[in-house]
């Protein structure tokens, strides 16, 4: 491992590495707009410029690779001079339209401009004159002029995606970021571009004029989207209501994690928060059927669901948990199963068609928490029923009330009349679920769920890992989280000791399930922590 | 409080006192100059408004008005830049996309709650394309509710600079909430 000096600070890193990734591991930040960790080195940009040894002339701190006694300088006159003019070079033919640019306030033009430009300008010619506003795809939107070629997207789509949409074409300062003839930028991560574009130039069309960035908070989340879990940041507009539409969640942007998904996120993800701020969204309890359908308070409607579980025996109640619930969810679920004695439970559901797959990211299960519900304990008790079995009943009167959790039982892959008698026959049918869908249609008593940004909890993704997710917006109308839901049914039904936060939920699970054990939110942190090995051979 | 105040009698007497010498002396002031025809005497002076006026500061900050393009569309590319620095948010804007990709975008709705308003000026200030002024010399707008002190973007596009008098060459916008029912 060579040993180098940056800046007077001596650091050991691996051979082969980069001179701009051994100072960002000392904390060292090198300004640069090519260089990008997750991709392969171009050095187009020119700009992480240091001084390196006795060399007279700067050179670009991303394609040097470190030597045994390297002395490098990032902050010397000379140094900073070669910054300032690759930062004139780079906005000559610039349009300079910061205010009606989606980028601006997130821009590392002007970023850098500030830091390492502020010089005169002396282009006193016509600009370099490039296409506008040309959609790239479903997702991308591209603006020729604001392009500094640093080559990202192009370099993204040939390493990460391997589609290749991308090239450079013309030539010297008409150079022009495009799409090879007849293709289209409609690969499954084509969002990714914009996150790696350091300019205006790629942006975002689900995104486009929505609201300007400075308005936004950041929450960390998890990605619900898939069993992967990929690390994301919700971006939220709570002070400007009057943009975007009235949607609180303004867009989803992946969040580094080294393990998961590192800098990216699946199209599918990043545009998948739309139920979030959907008019289908349940937002007050309910209780009757179809038209007979009336709002009532939590209060009034607790004390009615206890009654109706009172009611029958435990062989006659169904429970449909689902895997798009939290960890937290599930436990306070499974505690009152437990208690009940409920024997028909159960969480899944086969989905109308199976989900795509592919070696990035994307995985076929579409829930993200399938592992969670399996680790906690959902499934069949001995001798009761599994989700189709408990409809099954349901049509044969068996079973009189059952509680589905977000579900939609007629958009499965069961034949959808059969499961409609199914559940028009039950006596009660309970629907717990963020949005409304065909069964809430069936319900006879409809209680809202708070959609996962806002509430906090955690997931448990395919390979074991439990991941925390924050709270980003307030939940809409009288909307709970699941698991303040379940607890208040509890107390009702004379559960003791209920907890009133998602930590002490988690607490109590740790304490309760082997595979969690030990854990809590602090243990989690930012990045999770795996709980069960791939191959589930056991508690890794 | 001290002891005399306490009687407050007191105190509305030597008020009463002072209008009364304010009043007393203009009156002789106003006699001298009207009836003696001296020159050297000025009472107070009231301005008969709003049929007098005095005249306003060129640099008076009025209602808003906002610039039109030849074609008459707004200036205005939506930028957000008057909606951000706002001190008292009354400014809110809704971009969309402009036909011309030079452009890039327009403001499809652009209200201003002047009710909220408190007349700093900084939205003139942060625009970067001269798009929106407070130079029509309107300055008595009113409304009967809330609702009606926002002015929408047909409105504020409608405005026309003041003249070179100072006075407002627009007449004064009339809220939705006063448009007499047919």
């Amino acid at each position: 491992m060579p040993k180098l000096t940056i800046d007077g600070r001596e650091s050991e890193v691996p051979e082969g590495t980069g001179v701009i990734e051994a100072a960002r591991r000392l904390g060292i930040e090198v300004p640069h707009y090519c260089y990008h960790p997750g991709l392969s080195i171009a050095g187009q940009c020119r700009l992480c410029m240091v001084e390196i040894g006795n060399n007279p002339r700067p050179q670009i701190a991303c394609n040097t690779q470190v030597v045994e006694g390297m002395v490098v300088r990032t902050e010397t006159p000379k140094v900073l001079e070669t910054r300032q003019a690759i930062m004139e070079f780079h906005l000559i033919n610039h349009p300079l339209d910061c205010p009606v640019c989606d980028q601006a306030g997130e821009c590392w033009l002007q970023i850098y401009y500030m830091k390492h430009g502020l010089y005169e300008p002396r282009m006193v010619d016509e600009k370099v004159h490039k296409p506008k506003a040309v959609p790239l795809g479903p997702h991308v939107i591209l603006d020729a002029e604001r392009c500094i070629l640093c080559s990202r997207c192009v370099r993204f789509c040939d390493e990460i995606t391997g589609t290749g949409e991308l090239g450079i074409f013309q030539r010297g300062d008409h150079s022009e970021i495009g799409l090879f003839p007849g293709r289209e930028l409609a690969n499954p991560y084509s969002g990714n571009v914009v996150d790696i574009c350091p300019v205006g130039a790629l942006t975002d069309r689900d995104f486009r004029f929505a609201v300007r960035v400075w308005y936004l908070e950041t929450a960390k989340s998890i990605c619900p989207g898939c069993s992967r879990g990929c690390n994301i940041a919700v971006h939220s507009n709570l002070r400007r209501p009057h943009h975007d539409g009235g949607r609180r969640v303004a867009r989803l942007k992946p969040r580094y994690h080294a393990e998961v998904n590192r800098w990216w996120i699946c199209d599918a993800g990043r545009y998948g928060y739309k139920f979030v701020d959907d008019p289908s969204r349940v937002r007050f309890p309910t209780r009757g059927r179809g038209d007979a359908a009336a709002e009532v308070g939590w209060d009034e409607i607790v004390p009615l669901i206890a009654g109706q579980l009172r009611r029958y025996q435990p062989g006659e109640i169904g429970v449909l948990a689902s895997p798009q619930m939290a960890n937290e969810d599930l436990f306070l679920l499974r505690r009152l199963v437990d208690h009940l004695g409920l024997a028909h439970v159960d969480f899944r559901v086969p989905p109308s068609r199976p989900g795509d797959e592919d070696r990035i990211l994307i995985k076929a299960d579409k829930n993200p928490n399938r592992r969670g519900a399996e680790l906690i304990g959902l499934g069949p008790r001995d001798g009761g029923l599994d989700a189709r079995g408990m409809l099954r009943a349901a049509r044969e009167r068996r079973i009189k009330c059952l509680w589905v959790f977000h579900h939609d039982l007629l958009a499965s892959a069961w034949p959808e009349g059969e499961i409609r008698e199914a559940l028009e026959s039950l006596e009660c049918l309970l629907f717990q679920g963020s949005n409304g869908n065909g069964v809430r249609l069936l319900a006879h008593y409809v209680l809202p769920s708070a959609a996962w940004v806002e509430r906090e909890g955690t997931f448990t993704n395919f390979e074991g890992r439990v991941q925390r997710f924050w709270k980003a917006v307030e939940p809409l109308g009288a909307a709970r989280a699941d698991w303040e839901i379940v607890a208040r049914i509890g107390e009702a039904l004379g559960l003791s000791f209920m907890p009133d936060t998602g930590e002490d939920c988690f607490k109590a699970l740790a304490a309760t399930v082997p595979a969690f054990a030990g854990l809590s939110y602090r243990e989690l942190r930012d990045t999770g922590r795996l709980v069960w090995d791939c191959a589930g051979r056991g508690p890794a | 409080m001290r002891f005399r105040q306490r009687f407050y009698l007191g105190e509305v007497l030597i008020g009463l006192g002072i209008t009364a010498a304010h009043f007393f002396a203009n009156l002789g002031r106003h006699t001298a100059r009207h009836v003696f025809r001296s020159k050297r005497a000025r009472g107070a002076v009231t301005f008969q408004y709003p049929e007098e006026r005095r005249p306003y500061s060129p640099r008076l900050r009025s209602l808003h008005r906002l610039v039109r393009r030849e074609d008459g569309s707004p200036r205005c590319v939506a930028c957000m830049m008057c909606e951000t620095v706002c001190p008292a948010h009354c400014i809110y804007i809704v971009a969309a996309e402009h036909p011309n990709p030079e452009i890039e975008k327009y403001p499809e709705r652009f209200d201003i709650d002047l009710g909220k308003c408190v007349f700093c000026g900084y939205c003139v200030e942060a625009c970067p394309e001269d798009a929106i002024r407070m130079d029509t010399g309107i300055l008595e707008f009113s409304s009967y509710s809330r609702r009606g002190m926002i002015y929408a973007k047909e409105t504020l596009l409608a405005l026309e600079p003041a003249g070179p008098d100072g006075n407002p060459r627009s007449p004064i916008p009339i809220p939705a909430d006063r448009v007499p029912s047919p």
